[in-house]
């Protein structure tokens, strides 16, 4: 449903978005990342027509941006960076106002603006100068007119920013909820938040894409994937020319070691499982074994991987 | 333009949501009057012995060069500085349906400024009587007037997200859009000048045109200049928009 076809944005000679294409379809929820500049939310501002892209378009529902901005503004949800509000409206007020902007005839606006604020809790504030909020409020209100009208595309630039872990976690909650009819990309920092909410990642450095695929293939990328961390206890001969020597460890390395016990974390060759002939080894030789545990592989490993490659 | 109405609404709330228009409503009504009675020969010196309202009038380019900057300079900047230009933006609003909302809503305050003038006519109508039709072709002329300027000052506030900037630089336009008309200037420079060249800049000022419909004639080319002067200010603020809006 949406769709970015050589998307470029050039800010003199600064490539802010640097030839980015990818498309996303209906029931994905695309996590959108990239290190701070990397120009997540510049091309954000573009498919949302917001910003005029230097060449590439975005097509949103088949709409072009470019020739079509009010079929594609109808047609999506969008939280801007920051969630900009006007301060000196009441979220209610604001609602109206979005609602009547958009169009949603008078007698279907009161329920879609209760469905909203319903949504994201807000029905407490809703009488409160929006200057007046904290926050978190302010980035629900922001939430809450973005998803308004219903739409089928959602683009939320760093939806559960400012957020406590609660609101963090109902914004997720809601987010998932609405996923399987809407096609939703959101942009965050906090990576914890991608296997949480997210079906794909994409992962920008410096303007251009450099990774996309699901959670879990970002996960596999880490050199962690499927290491295994040992303690065992001290003086049991398990040292590195040991448990380098189990097939399919490439490559181990020695922990700080406290209270009698060593730990180590081995490297597998190429993702392979290494658990099976660890322990056989380990059994064999009667290392008393204190914990083992198998590393799903960090995603910020990855992310820091991928984007100092760049 | 339905969107327009919608912006309109909205824009002239947020006067009132802030102490800004009451200030500006006020101090323009205090000036005004206070003006009109004490330099402006209200109830002494009319030479022909006849009531009318031209010493309440005369005054207005002048309060309106102080006065009307502190209506316009929110209208775009305020939406720059806090980000929400990028939600407006990215609602199904044309920029067109923005501009004209929103400079509608200023030109309605300036609207309603000159409406609470009106204990001034029912005064002058109580003391005398008044060409009733002059007062209100000079009303129109004043609200066209009050138009040109609102006109700059929209333009002017999309430049910039400081509403102060936005606010000199109107006060400093709307000195150019005045100055040609001022006697003190026009006077000495017809002695050099000729009077072609005198007559073809008081022509460009909003005084030559405002002075003339005070008369009591509405003459088209007083409408053309300020009409002209109110669309052109409002492509340019349009394109400004269009062009810059993500600055």
């Amino acid at each position: 449903m949406i769709e970015l076809r050589h998307l470029s944005k050039h800010f003199g000679s600064l490539r802010a978005v640097d030839d980015v294409s990818f498309s996303v379809g209906k029931g994905e929820v695309l996590g959108f990342l990239g290190p701070n500049g990397a120009g997540k939310s510049t091309t954000m501002k573009m498919v949302t027509g917001f910003l005029t892209p230097s060449s590439g378009t975005a097509l949103v529902d088949g709409h072009d941006v470019q020739q079509e901005p009010l079929a594609v503004k109808s047609r999506l949800g969008y939280l801007p960076e920051g969630a900009p509000l006007y301060g000196d409206m009441t979220p209610l007020g604001m609602l109206r106002f979005v609602a009547e902007v958009r169009g949603i005839p008078g007698a279907q606006r009161k329920a879609r603006i209760d469905e909203a604020v319903g949504k994201v809790h807000i029905g407490d504030v809703l009488h409160q100068r929006i200057d007046t909020l904290s926050k978190g409020f302010k980035r629900r209100v922001g939430l809450a007119q973005a998803i308004l009208h219903d739409p089928q595309v959602l683009i939320l630039d760093e939806p559960t920013d400012g957020l406590d872990p609660n609101q963090k976690h109902e914004v997720r909650q809601l987010i998932r909820e609405m996923a399987q009819d809407k096609c939703i990309v959101l942009s965050t920092h906090i990576l914890e938040e991608v296997p949480a909410v997210c079906t794909r990642a994409i992962l920008i450095a410096n303007g251009k894409l450099r990774f996309d695929g699901t959670p879990d293939e970002m996960q596999r990328r880490s050199k962690r994937h499927n290491a295994v961390a040992l303690t065992v206890r001290a003086g049991g001969g398990h040292d590195l020319e040991a448990l380098r020597a189990i097939p399919g460890v490439a490559e181990v390395e020695e922990l700080p070691a406290a209270d009698g016990l060593e730990n180590f974390l081995l490297y597998p060759a190429d993702g392979a499982a290494i658990l099976a002939p660890l322990s056989q080894v380990a059994h064999e030789r009667r290392w008393e074994v204190d914990h083992l545990t198998v590393q799903e592989g960090r995603l910020d490993d990855v992310f820091r991987q991928i984007t100092a490659e760049a | 333009m339905r969107n327009t109405y919608t912006i309109f609404k909205r824009e002239l709330s947020g006067y009132f949501a802030t102490p800004v228009a009451y200030v500006v409503l006020y101090g323009f009504l205090f000036f005004a009057f206070a003006l009109t009675f004490l330099l402006g020969n209200f109830f002494t010196g009319q030479e022909t012995d006849q009531a009318t309202l031209q010493g309440f009038f005369t005054f207005h380019p002048f309060l309106y060069l102080f006065f009307l900057p502190e209506i316009s300079m929110r209208l775009w900047s305020e939406e720059r500085r806090v980000g929400t230009i990028e939600l407006l933006m990215t609602l199904p609003v044309t920029v067109k349906e923005a501009v004209i909302g929103k400079y509608l809503a200023a030109w309605a305050l300036a609207g309603l400024m000159l409406a609470l003038t009106f204990p001034i006519w029912i005064t002058v109508n109580y003391l005398g009587e008044p060409d009733n039709g002059v007062i209100l072709a000079s009303y129109i002329g004043s609200f066209l007037m009050a138009g040109a300027y609102l006109a700059i000052g929209a333009f002017l506030s999309a430049l910039t997200r400081n509403q102060i900037i936005a606010a000199i630089t109107t006060v400093l336009l709307g000195v150019a859009f005045l100055l040609p008309g001022v006697p003190f200037l026009t006077q000495p420079l017809s002695g050099i000048a000729s009077p072609i060249v005198v007559d073809t800049l008081r022509s460009f000022s909003f005084l030559a045109h405002f002075e003339s419909i005070t008369k009591g004639l509405i003459d088209l080319r007083d409408l053309v200049y300020f009409g002209s002067l109110i669309v052109c200010f409002l492509l340019a603020n349009a394109l400004v928009v269009q062009v810059k809006k993500a600055d």
